[in-house]
């Protein structure tokens, strides 16, 4: 399956792929209505430290720490992608507990959890934040691997 | 090839779904005495707290059974294992053929011995959907609840009912809650934003008698209620397991592919034991996520795979009223501490290991600090200093980055 990687060689840490996930997942049609004067929960992070930078999302890992320990079942994997149905989430974030990567965290309402399920729920295509990556730090691509 | 569970909860879906990565076809039944769909046992507090329903509370989605292929007996209850002759007796007289058994059965609620228990006419533990569904018709605006045990389980259970009720008391012989997670200093603060939140928490005393509606403590003070929850504990059901023969200690004990002392009898989730690598103890971990991977890895191998389970750590991620906490591991050798902003952090490590960690209040990607534990990695690979200050991708070199977040083959 197609998955986002990142090199952190070409991350210029403009945090745009912050304000593309926030947008995508906003479900607005105007970005500057969506994200002005908001503050944002975007499903992606930028780590940044000493001149060095790069964007943490979820791995879609094959043995996911999340989904096994996550309590309720809100937390599943299809087709290799892992989503989380915010309806049967409590909140109780067994799963940032669990994932290695920390691509998994309160969702803006505290009461359930939200992570990066791909775009395939909201624009389609590309998720927002490779195409929003103005330098191609961010790919989604098929490649083969490893288990991560 | 013919497999048979006991249980419905955790451990065993996570034996069905570890059979069936093996085995598409193969019979597959599950025989448990509660006669739901398998429901998410935690839950039961949010239940009370109305926070979820029984239709969300369900574990797997409705079709789950059909889907994987799994004959259901539920509402029966197995009495013994004949290992001798393959078969699983149950209460109502059938007996049950195995080529592979699963016991996953879960544990019970201690009980105290407490003078006048018996006679406390309105009292249930808090384990089961049914012990919910109790509260729930029972507890009204002006019902006084007492609640003997400040561990996980009561106090969940006191957050479930704080909206139905605001006379809530919990008893603990323990000088703090959450004893068996927590220290002192750790319990504190959570301790002041539950007594905030109006529920009266007695510690350091216990219940010496009962008298019908009133506890009356070693303290002299006396505590009258309408209901009695009592969540002191729980005990591992291995009956089954040792009956047959099986070696037992606490849980029914498990090698790393969950596998018992009995030729093909496995044993996953609450009622069993694993070792728990951060002190090579081998021990109970009553942990929703323990359970499911002890089901997987045992079900995988069951189905002749393997994938042992071998790295099973304490943790625990709760919330009381809003307020969140994340711990791993166990407490001891140096520590490093933060506390600010009303956020308390604490970092264990001994020979160039992380043990343990507490979070209370930020426990944001507090997974990154478990997977240090989970996978030891060495401190000096990383650098600490970074990831003391919090938890980051950034600690660990270039090229492991690479290879965490740029597949790069390893």
């Amino acid at each position: 399956m197609k998955r986002i990687y990142v090199n952190e060689k070409w991350c210029l840490g403009c945090h745009l792929c912050e304000y593309y996930c926030a947008f995508a997942n906003s479900g607005q049609t105007d970005m500057a209505k969506a994200l002005q004067g908001v503050r944002i929960h975007p499903r992606i992070q930028i780590e940044e430290e000493g001149g060095v930078s790069f964007a943490v999302s979820c791995r879609h890992c094959r043995e996911p720490l999340c989904v096994k320990g996550c309590i309720t079942g809100a937390l599943t994997v299809r087709d290799g992608v892992i989503t989380v149905d915010q309806n049967r989430c409590v909140g109780c974030y067994t799963c940032i507990l669990s994932c290695p990567y920390g691509a998994v965290m309160p969702s803006e309402s505290g009461t359930a959890v939200q992570k990066c399920e791909l775009c395939l729920q909201n624009a389609g295509g590309k998720p927002a934040c490779v195409r929003g990556c103005p330098n191609q730090a961010i790919v989604y691509e098929e490649r083969e691997e490893e288990a991560l | 090839m013919n497999y048979l569970i006991i249980g419905n909860s955790a451990a065993a879906v996570g034996c069905v779904e570890g059979i069936r990565q093996q085995d598409p076809d193969s019979a597959v039944t599950l025989v448990a005495s509660e006669p739901y769909h398998t429901y998410s046992r935690p839950l039961i507090s949010y239940l009370l707290g109305g926070k979820t329903d029984q239709a969300r509370m369900r574990y797997r989605p409705a079709g789950f059974y059909e889907v994987n292929k799994v004959k259901t007996l539920l509402g029966k209850t197995a009495t013994a294992i004949l290992p001798d002759k393959k078969q699983v007796t149950l209460k109502s007289g059938e007996t049950l053929p195995y080529d592979k058994l699963l016991v996953a059965a879960g544990s019970s609620p201690s009980v105290p011995p407490v003078k006048g228990l018996d006679k406390v006419k309105n009292k249930t533990a808090f384990l089961t959907l049914d012990d919910a569904r109790y509260l729930e018709q029972r507890v009204k605006a002006d019902t006084k609840v007492l609640i003997l045990g400040a561990g996980l389980i009561g106090l969940k259970c006191a957050e479930g009912l704080r909206g139905r009720t605001p006379h809530i008391a919990v008893v603990d012989l323990a000088d703090h809650i959450l004893p068996s997670i927590l220290d002192t200093e750790a319990a504190l603060p959570i301790q002041r934003h539950i007594s905030g939140q109006g529920v009266e928490l007695v510690l350091s005393d216990a219940v010496q008698s009962f008298d019908r509606e009133n506890a009356i403590l070693k303290s002299g003070r006396i505590i009258p209620f309408d209901l009695l929850v009592v969540a002191v504990g729980v005990r591992p059901n291995t009956d089954l397991v040792a009956q047959a023969g099986g070696k037992v200690g606490r849980g029914v004990a498990t090698d790393t592919f969950c596998r018992t002392s009995l030729p093909d009898v496995y044993a996953a989730g609450d009622c069993a034991e694993s070792r728990d690598i951060t002190t090579g103890a081998d021990r109970v971990l009553a942990l929703l996520p323990n359970a499911y991977m002890q089901g997987e890895c045992a079900g995988i191998h069951m189905a002749g795979g393997e994938k042992p389970y071998d790295k099973a750590i304490p943790m625990n991620a709760i919330g009381f009223f809003g307020l969140h906490m994340i711990t791993a591991g166990s407490y001891d050798g140096q520590e490093y501490r933060s506390d600010s902003g009303g956020c308390l952090k604490r970092l264990f490590y001994m020979d160039n290991l992380l043990r343990g960690y507490i979070l209370i209040g930020d426990v944001g990607r507090a997974g990154i600090y478990t997977s240090l534990i989970r996978e030891r990695v060495p401190l000096s690979s990383i650098d600490f200093e970074l990831i003391k200050e919090k938890p980051q991708l950034m600690a660990f070199s270039s090229s492991e980055r690479a290879k965490k977040l740029g597949g790069v083959r390893i």
